[in-house]
């Protein structure tokens, strides 16, 4: 399968990939998808007092186009609040990443940890 | 040295260029039909294609007459099944096969059970290779017809033919083997090793593809039902003008594989193994599936825990190997030949196949190792599964969403 150039310039230069310590009150942490199923991302969010997102790291074990992904949201959510990063749908993430049919679900996967990462944020407040 | 480097002899090869020399008169000026017996374009057509048949059968220790030209090893394995299923049918319904066979013997085997024969698809041990006393215990007294592969197409290892012929031999069953991946490669007696169908691909051993051959035993005769029909041509089984090109590469590059299999086999065995140590020396967490010692030499199937298979691939770009991932396939299922040796669907993800040739080089085998030595290391740093295992997480232990 040939590859859309923005999903091999996120694969050959991933955005913020690291980690924050998930103990922290500040970190929340997403983690979706499932090894037998061929990907697991691990999004991470680091929150201002302000409610702003001003950090995000990511971990993706999966395909180029779910390492895209995750590399692209964590661009997409820095500097936004947490109203604003729960807006991002997976059909934009496909949408700017070019995503064929078999790969949509690499997109549902990146929203999903959005929304975990902001979940387990908010329990820890 | 030239990029991108073709690890990938599994799937193909390109034709041998002596092979190509010797097939391109038969394109042009010798483009006879060597059905044609009335002219002497039909009689010099008609004699190339006896010398590829010899060429052939030599290469299996057969008879020219029991050679049957086809198109491929996946039009061999219909006309073997099928063709044995149908003539015998009042004889017995059963079939046995191996759950890690190529699609063109599952496939076939599936659409007889539709018309209602019984198959039984027996699992494999973890290393790939049939357990005997397994196929005794599976043999009825319905069973005509065991097919089982020489050497498998994923993970290379190669299954006791003789043992298998044997056994057949005793039971009076027939036996066919899939050795599309074999022939070329393994010494192959037929009759030593008790086969009585075996099914060739051109193109897996630096030949032309779409062209191919069924081995047809004439003592004690195997009969068969065709499953195409025309002109009679190959002993009414298997009608259609010969392609005379193809078949003279195909026998070409047979003479070829006998005159120089050990050699072959010797260095391409020499840089598997160099390139397994190399691979294994820089890296740990790896799992080599399917058996180390009976196996193709020029077959490595290695998976990368934590690191997906398709994403891998992508970080070689210019290495061109296959990957038993799912996403690599339409299907989103790993690999059924992996599962089929109990690897999980985690591991499945994480495999790569290497296939080395007769044209792979040390220089080659070099620059893979290190190629994906540095690309599993980056994609581990990048992978959440590395990091908990890392914190001593054990992955298996945790509820994952299935998606």
């Amino acid at each position: 399968m040939a590859y859309n150039d923005k999903v091999l310039d996120h694969y050959e230069n991933p955005r913020n990939v690291g980690s924050f310590d998930k103990g922290d009150s500040n970190v929340g942490t997403g983690m979706v998808g499932a090894p037998a199923c061929g990907d697991v991302m691990k999004l991470q969010i680091k929150v201002g007092d302000d409610g702003v997102i001003n950090d995000a790291k990511f971990k993706t074990f999966g395909c180029g186009s779910a390492i895209a992904s995750s590399s692209l949201v964590t661009e997409w959510i820095k500097g936004k609040s947490l109203d604003e990063a729960l807006e991002i749908k997976n059909s934009e993430i496909a949408e700017e990443l070019a995503l064929p049919p078999v790969k949509i679900h690499c997109s549902v996967l990146a929203e999903d940890a959005i929304k975990q990462a902001i979940s387990d944020y908010k329990k820890k407040q | 040295m030239k990029l991108p480097i073709y690890m990938d002899n599994q799937a193909t090869t390109p034709v041998d260029p002596r092979v190509l020399d010797i097939m391109l008169p038969w394109f042009t000026e010798k483009f006879g039909n060597p059905a044609s017996s009335s002219h002497s374009f039909g009689w010099e057509a008609d004699t190339a294609v006896k010398k590829a048949r010899q060429q052939v059968a030599d290469l299996i220790g057969a008879d020219a007459k029991e050679i049957v030209f086809t198109s491929g090893a996946t039009e061999s394995n219909n006309i073997a099944i099928q063709g044995i299923a149908r003539f015998h049918q009042e004889r017995g319904n059963h079939i046995i096969t191996l759950v890690s066979e190529h699609k063109a013997v599952l496939d076939t085997c599936r659409h007889l059970e539709s018309e209602g024969f019984d198959v039984t698809y027996l699992p494999v041990q973890s290393n790939g290779l049939v357990d005997m006393q397994q196929l005794a215990d599976a043999i009825t007294d319905k069973t005509v017809l065991i097919s089982i592969m020489a050497a498998n197409n994923e993970i290379g290892v190669i299954q006791p033919l003789a043992e298998i012929g044997a056994l057949c031999r005793e039971r009076k069953i027939y036996f066919h083997t899939d050795a599309a991946q074999a022939v070329g490669k393994l010494p192959i007696d037929v009759n030593a090793m008790k086969i009585d169908l075996l099914s060739i691909s051109g193109h897996k051993f630096y030949g032309p593809k779409g062209v191919g051959a069924l081995y047809v035993r004439r003592r004690p005769r195997v009969r068969l039902k065709a499953i195409m029909f025309g002109g009679g041509h190959e002993r009414g089984i298997r009608s259609g003008t010969l392609p005379t090109p193809l078949l003279v590469g195909l026998g070409a590059a047979a003479e070829l594989a006998g005159q120089e299999m050990d050699s072959d086999n010797k260095r391409i065995f020499a840089l598997r193994e160099r390139m397994r140590l190399g691979i294994m020396e820089q890296l740990t967490h790896l799992e080599l599936n399917g058996d180390l010692e009976q196996r193709l030499a020029g077959n490595l199937n290695i998976s990368f825990s934590y690191v997906e298979g398709e994403s891998l691939m992508m970080a070689i770009k210019d290495v061109a190997v296959s990957s038993g991932s799912a996403c690599t396939s339409a299907s989103l299922e790993p690999s059924y030949v992996l599962r089929s040796l109990g690897v999980n669907e985690e591991m499945a993800h994480t495999s790569i196949r290497f296939g080395l040739g007769r044209f792979s080089t040390e220089e080659e085998v070099d620059f893979v190792i290190k190629t994906i030595v540095k690309a599993v290391n980056n994609l581990r740093e990048m992978s959440p599964l590395w990091e908990m295992a890392q914190e001593g997480i054990n992955i298996d232990e945790i509820e994952w969403e299935a998606h």
